[in-house]
């Protein structure tokens, strides 16, 4: 058990990255994506058809939830992980997407290539108005604000007609035909290689992030902020950027999500949402990309996958996560130990 | 926009948010008492109230052998099976509180996990006890018995002093001036206080971390059954989900008075109840969440350490 619990996946993944020289590293991240966009195929094909999902497809599953919560994950991992701010509302921004993507598409006729720069920009805009008073105060105290504005949207949403109140907004259109690609219905592949352009795309934007200036500030701040701010960096607007970003990843996976699911209503943001995303985060480990998307793949995957036992679905889902944390504290992958061991100082 | 409403209501809006804001008070304890030592938002309490109500309405009906239907009952009679209850309901609370202590803390400090880790398994045992709640009472809303006739002792400009309401005012008030003392006074209480200052100094000092931690669980998870007692002697019913709902409130109003401190728990509790029912009136009660949030914004950006300050250096007095 001992040996269980303490392997850490992630060093020797990175000791055999850096034995690999450059050819064998892009062949493996080219042939590893390959496989990675080949998964919708996956259950109809004989030795993995065990992966098949009861009830909804695996097509399906593999978009919602796998994808979004892989998505969002990655997003509130720069809030969470990077800089430590503990965000309890992210489904705030999904919310401000998906509600930009219903509202736009309906009432405007846009298409969803138009609305997603709105949709992102509206979950930034989200972020700084929440941002600018919230993260002036201390990290519990932000828990409980960013909560608070989860349900604001929310209860707003139930209220306005402009949001459809209770009943939501039916009939949200799908993304034109791209590249000879349809995104509808009947091709829930198509989306799911959409979805993951955009996990690839974050990814490469979070690594970026982290080994410039943004990256190095959110580590300062995550491991003591009042050292960060007195060695000069400005904690406030690095903070806000990363809930900014945070927010937009969030945003972007929104307007993805109503444009598949073509109906949209207010009790599909609930609390649960941003607390299953922040165990996806948890669960994962912290801070680090490839255990988050590991932990969001498994939590999003465990639920569809284990329907048969439909009642007991969630409570074999709270007893997981239970033992869980008890066996692996920092997560499936956790981070670096270089960073753990200056972290545990400023705990 | 209904500003009439205040002025003829005042009292009975007054009297209202008083008793609810004192139930909220009660179940704000159990996660500033946490917080006071742990540092961590104790996330399970809100359905550890939820399975307060229905330990209350299990030892109404199936131990005492009530149904939903029986006549209320009168004098002595009626005294000794409130209290019963009332007692019953609070030691199952705090059992629970104990072990859910030992389920998601205890292993996880002893290794000194990071704290994100310890509100996940948290939020895993208050996942576990919704659902585990749900399937066994198969999603239906329940009724307790009225045991408690509600006669009233009088009417004041409109507000109405029904025996449930002034109980729902009086017993929480009785438990804070007790527990305030306990915690000021008594060598348990003094040690508590010395683990919400430094952990490491009072281990030190002799004390037995695990001990106080255990302890304080116990007291949050007391006053929660406490309150689900009051809760559903007033409104007379439960649902597997009421805990949600509850929890943000109490944890609001934690917030709002400092969390990690007794008493700003307790005037954090007043001011959210009242917040909440001037609010309904005014604006209607689908606004409610909203102005209440739009508050403790506020109130944050003003004073950052909640109305009554978190007071973890001089002790929570």
């Amino acid at each position: 058990m001992a040996n269980l619990t303490s392997f850490n996946l992630r060093d020797k993944g990175a000791e055999i990255w850096a034995g690999w020289s450059r050819p064998v590293r892009t062949v493996f991240v080219i042939s590893f994506i390959v496989l990675i966009g080949l998964l919708p195929f996956a259950a109809s094909w004989g030795p993995t058809s065990f992966l098949n999902t009861p009830i909804t497809s695996f097509q399906n599953v593999l978009v919602y939830p796998v994808g979004m919560f892989i998505l969002m994950a990655l997003g509130l991992n720069i809030v969470v992980g990077k800089s430590g701010l503990l965000d309890l509302g992210y489904v705030a921004f999904f919310a401000i997407g998906a509600y930009t993507q219903g509202i736009f598409s309906t009432l405007y006729g846009w298409n969803t290539w138009e609305i997603m720069p709105f949709g992102i920009a509206f979950a930034m805009l989200a972020g700084v108005i929440l941002g600018l008073p919230a993260l002036r105060l201390r990290g519990d105290y932000l828990a409980i604000i960013t909560l608070g504005f989860g349900e604001i949207i929310r209860i707003v949403a139930i209220n306005l007609s402009v949001t459809g109140g209770p009943n939501g907004i039916p009939g949200i259109t799908n993304p034109p035909s791209f590249l000879g690609l349809h995104f509808d219905l009947m091709h829930p592949e198509t989306y799911f290689w959409l979805v993951l352009v955009m996990i690839l795309l974050v990814v490469w934007m979070v690594r970026r992030f982290t080994v410039r200036r943004p990256g190095r500030a959110w580590e300062a701040i995550r491991q003591d902020e009042d050292v960060a701010a007195l060695m000069g960096v400005n904690t406030l607007i690095y903070k806000l950027w990363s809930f900014v970003i945070g927010a937009a990843v969030g945003g972007a996976a929104g307007v993805l999500y109503a444009s598949k699911v073509a109906v949209i209503s207010p009790d599909m943001f609930k609390f649960d949402v941003s607390i299953l995303i922040l165990a996806c985060v948890v669960f994962g480990g912290i801070g680090n990309i490839w255990g988050v998307i590991m932990g969001a793949g498994i939590l999003a995957y465990l639920p569809e996958r284990i329907r048969f036992i439909s009642e007991a679905r969630q409570l074999v889902f709270g007893a997981v996560l239970i033992l869980m944390m008890n066996l692996r504290p920092d997560g499936l992958l956790p981070r670096k130990k270089r960073e753990k061991i200056t972290e545990k100082r400023s705990m | 926009m209904n500003f009439s409403v205040v002025t003829t209501q005042f009292w009975s809006l007054v009297l209202q948010g008083l008793a609810l804001g004192l139930i909220y008070a009660l179940v704000s304890l159990g996660y500033t008492m946490v917080y006071g030592v742990l540092r961590l938002i104790n996330f399970a309490n809100s359905e550890v109230f939820m399975v307060g109500t229905f330990a209350t309405l299990y030892i109404e009906i199936n131990i005492l052998g009530y149904a939903a239907t029986s006549p209320s009952l009168h004098g002595a009679k009626l005294i000794w099976t409130l209290l019963l209850v009332f007692i019953g309901s609070m030691i199952a609370c705090a059992l629970l509180a104990m072990l859910v202590e030992l389920v998601a803390y205890r292993r996880l400090r002893a290794r000194g996990a990071n704290r994100l880790a310890s509100l996940i398994s948290a939020i895993g045992v208050s996942i576990f006890l919704l659902e585990g709640m749900r399937i066994l009472t198969i999603s239906r809303p329940m009724t307790t018995p009225r045991l408690l006739d509600k006669w009233s002792f009088g009417q004041f400009h409109g507000a109405n002093f029904r025996i449930d309401t002034m109980m729902a005012i009086v017993v929480p008030i009785i438990i804070f001036v007790v527990l305030d003392r306990f915690v000021t006074k008594s060598r348990l209480g003094k040690s508590i206080r010395a683990v919400s200052m430094s952990e490491e100094n009072s281990k030190l000092m002799g004390i037995n971390i695990n001990r106080v931690i255990t302890l304080t669980f116990c007291i949050g998870g007391l006053t929660t059954g406490a309150a689900a007692f009051l809760y559903t002697t007033v409104y007379e019913n439960t649902i597997f989900n009421v805990g949600f709902n509850m929890g943000i409130a109490a944890f609001t109003a934690a917030v709002l008075g400092g969390i990690g401190n007794l008493r700003g728990a307790f005037y954090g509790g007043i001011a959210l109840g009242m917040l909440e029912q001037f609010a309904s009136a005014m604006l209607g009660s689908q606004w409610k969440a909203v102005t209440v949030f739009t508050v403790l914004v506020v109130v944050l950006l003003f004073k950052p350490n909640g109305l009554f300050g978190e007071a973890v250096q001089q002790t929570r007095t």
